[in-house]
C-alpha cells in the first residue's frame, strides 16, 4: 500500500508536469503545422504568463481564476501583436532565418523580464486556491495541486477539440494547413490564420505559465522547459495535436519515475532517451503520418 | 457591359514574362473557354484575375468595378471562385467540411443549406459520401468534390482549370455535362480553361486560343471547331503535306 500510494504520487505528478509539456508543444505543434515554423520562444512565452499571473494574484491580489483569464487575454493579444509586427514582415523569407528570429525573440522576451522593476531575476511565488489541499481516500492521498492543472488541461484541450472540430474559424484553420492554395481559393485569409495561430499558441503559453508556477515557481529560466517540450512535440509526430499531449505526458510520467527510482541527472535526460527510442522504432513519431502536405 | 473584362495583362514570375499582354471579355451568363497547350499561360491567367497573382501591366473589371491588386479573399467575396488545376482538395478534411469551406465566406445559414442539396442534387456520390475524408476519394470524386465546393460559394463566375485534366473519357464526358447544366441551371458564368479542345469547345459558346502568354485566335466555338489550324494542332485532325513546314506556316500566320 505504501509502495503503491508513492507510484500513485508520482505518476500523478509526472502527469500533471507532462499536461504542461504538453501544452507547449502544442504551441509548437500549432505554430508549425500553420507556417512550417518552429517557434523557439515558445516556452518564454509560457515564461512571461507566469510573471504576468504573479503580477496579477501576488501584486495586484486578483482571484486565481480572474487571474487566468486576464493572462490568457493579455498572452493571446501579445501573440497576435508579435505576429503583426514581427512575423508578419518575414513572410515569404525561408523558414530557417524565421525560426531563427523565434530565438532571438525568446533571447528578447528574457532580456526584458529580467529588466522590468518588480520582475527581474528573482524567483517568485504565488497563492493558489489548490495549495495545501488534499483529497484522501483510505491511504491514498491526492494533492490538489497536481488534480488542478490536469483538470485544467483536460478543460482546455476539449476546448481546442472542439473549436478546430465544430467551428467554422477551426475548419478553416485545418484547410489551410492541409492546403494554402486552396484555402486561398475559398476566401480564407491566410494571413488572418497565421494571426490567430501565434494568438492561440501564445494563449496556451500563458495558461502553461500559470499552471506550472506552483510547482517550479516563477523565474527568468522557466521558458527552459521548451527544452522538455520540444522531445514531446517530436515524440507525438511534430504535426499531430493529440500527439504532443501524449508526447507530454509519456515524458512528464517516465521523467517523475525516473526521478524517484533512478540517480540524480537521469531526469533530466530521461526525456531525450524516450525520444531517441521511439524514434528508432518509429521515425515518424507515435501518431505521424506521413503527411500528403501541399503548400 | 460584360461581366469580366481584362484588357492588356502582363504577369511574371520573377523576370518572366508568362502573360505578354492578354485581353478579352467574359460575357454574363456564358461559358468562354481558353484553349492552350501545356505552359501556355491558362493558369496563370486564372490566378491573375483571382487575385493569388498581381498583373505588372493592364486592367481587370468584374462588374464594372476593377478588381486587379486586390486580395483573393477579397475577389472571391465580390463573386469569382477559381477550381484549381489537380483537384486541390483538403485532403484531411471529410467531404461536407470540404464543401463548407466553400461557403467560407457566406453568412446565410438557410441559404447554405440549400446550395448543399443543391450540390448534391449535382452530384449524388458526395451526398452519400459526406463523412469521408476528401483524401481517400478517386480522382473523378476529388474534381466533383473542388466544383461543387466552388459552387458552395454561390459565385457568379466560375474560374475552372482543366478539369478533365487526369480523368478517364468517360468521367470527363460526365462532368462536363454537369458543368454545362450548372452554367444554364444556376446561371452560373464559367470561365474554362482547357487543354482538352474538343470537350471545350463543344461546351463553351466563345473561345480563345492561347499560345506563349498571348491569344492567338478569338472567335465563336463554331467557327473554332471548323478552323483549319484548331484542328490540326488542338483537334488532332492532320491533313497531307509536309508537316513540319506547315506548322512553321501556320503559326507564322496566327502572329
Ligand atoms: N511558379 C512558377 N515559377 C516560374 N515560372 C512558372 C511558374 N509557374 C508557371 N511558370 C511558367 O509560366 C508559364 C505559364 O505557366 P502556366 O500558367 O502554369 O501554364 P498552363 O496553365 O497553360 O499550363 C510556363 O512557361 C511556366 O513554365
Ligand atoms: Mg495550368
Amino acid at each position: 500500500m505504501e509502495l503503491l500510494n508513492e507510484i500513485l504520487q508520482t505518476v500523478l505528478s509526472g502527469i500533471s508536469i507532462g499536461c504542461v509539456y504538453g501544452l507547449v508543444a502544442l504551441g509548437f505543434v500549432l505554430i508549425f503545422k500553420a507556417t512550417e515554423v518552429i517557434n523557439f520562444a515558445q516556452g518564454e512565452l509560457l515564461m512571461l504568463g507566469a510573471f504576468i499571473s504573479y503580477s496579477l494574484i501576488g501584486l495586484l491580489h486578483f482571484p486565481y481564476w480572474a487571474a487566468l483569464a486576464v493572462t490568457v487575454i493579455v498572452m493571446g493579444l501579445l501573440g497576435t501583436l508579435l505576429e503583426r509586427t514581427v512575423l508578419r514582415s518575414l513572410v515569404g523569407e525561408p523558414v530557417y532565418a524565421i525560426v531563427i528570429v523565434t530565438i532571438g525573440l525568446s533571447y528578447f522576451l528574457r532580456s526584458m523580464v529580467s529588466m522590468i522593476p518588480g520582475w527581474g531575476t528573482d524567483t517568485y511565488g504565488f497563492q493558489t486556491p489548490f495549495a495545501e489541499k488534499f483529497i484522501r481516500t483510505g491511504k491514498l492521498v491526492i494533492s490538489w495541486e497536481y488534480l488542478a492543472i490536469i483538470l485544467i488541461t483536460t478543460a482546455l484541450i476539449f476546448l481546442l477539440f472542439s473549436f478546430f472540430r465544430y467551428t467554422r474559424v477551426g475548419t478553416a484553420m485545418r484547410a489551410t494547413s492541409q492546403n494554402q492554395l486552396a484555402a486561398v481559393y475559398m476566401g480564407i485569409s491566410v494571413t488572418r490564420v497565421f494571426s490567430l495561430t501565434w494568438t492561440i499558441a501564445a494563449a496556451l503559453g500563458g495558461i502553461g505559465g500559470i499552471l506550472l508556477s506552483p510547482i517550479t515557481f516563477v523565474h527568468m529560466n522557466m521558458g527552459f522547459i521548451g527544452l522538455k517540450a520540444f522531445p514531446a512535440a517530436v515524440l507525438g509526430g511534430f504535426g499531430s495535436l493529440p500527439g504532443a499531449i501524449v508526447g507530454g505526458l509519456i515524458i512528464g510520467i517516465t521523467e517523475s519515475l525516473a526521478g524517484f527510482y533512478l540517480p540524480e541527472g537521469w531526469k533530466d535526460i530521461a526525456a531525450w532517451i524516450i525520444l531517441i527510442g521511439v524514434l528508432i522504432i518509429r521515425p515518424q513519431g507515435l501518431f505521424g503520418i506521413q503527411e500528403k502536405k501541399k503548400v | 457591359m460584360p461581366l469580366l473584362k481584362v484588357r492588356n495583362i502582363e504577369t511574371y514570375y520573377g523576370p518572366i514574362m508568362a502573360i505578354k499582354g492578354v485581353s478579352f471579355d467574359v460575357e454574363q451568363g456564358a461559358i468562354v473557354t481558353i484553349l492552350g497547350a501545356n505552359g501556355a499561360g491558362k493558369t496563370t491567367i486564372l490566378k491573375t484575375i483571382s487575385g493569388v497573382m498581381d498583373p505588372e501591366k493592364g486592367s481587370i473589371e468584374f462588374m464594372g468595378q476593377p478588381i486587379e491588386g486586390l486580395p483573393p479573399d477579397r475577389i472571391v467575396r465580390l463573386g469569382i471562385s477559381q477550381v484549381p488545376e489537380g483537384r486541390e482538395v483538403f485532403h484531411d478534411l471529410t467531404v461536407k467540411e470540404n464543401l463548407m469551406m466553400g461557403a467560407y465566406p457566406r453568412k446565410d445559414r438557410d441559404g447554405i443549406k440549400k446550395d448543399l442539396q443543391m450540390v448534391y442534387g449535382y452530384f449524388p456520390i458526395l451526398g452519400e459520401r459526406t463523412a469521408q475524408l476528401a483524401g481517400d476519394m478517386s480522382g473523378g470524386q476529388q474534381q466533383m468534390v473542388v466544383i461543387a465546393r466552388a459552387l458552395m460559394a454561390r459565385p457568379k463566375l466560375m474560374l475552372l482549370d482543366e478539369p478533365s485534366l487526369g480523368l478517364s473519357p468517360l468521367l470527363v464526358k460526365e462532368i462536363y455535362a454537369i458543368i454545362k447544366r450548372i452554367n444554364t441551371e444556376q446561371k452560373t458564368t464559367i470561365l474554362l480553361v482547357e487543354q482538352n479542345a474538343p470537350m471545350a469547345l463543344s461546351t463553351a459558346s466563345h473561345g480563345f486560343v492561347l499560345e506563349l502568354g498571348r491569344i492567338v485566335m478569338d472567335d465563336s466555338c463554331d467557327a473554332l471547331l471548323a478552323n483549319e489550324d484548331v484542328k490540326e494542332f488542338y483537334l488532332g485532325i492532320k491533313e497531307e503535306g509536309v508537316r513540319g513546314e506547315r506548322r512553321w506556316k501556320r503559326k507564322k500566320k496566327w502572329r
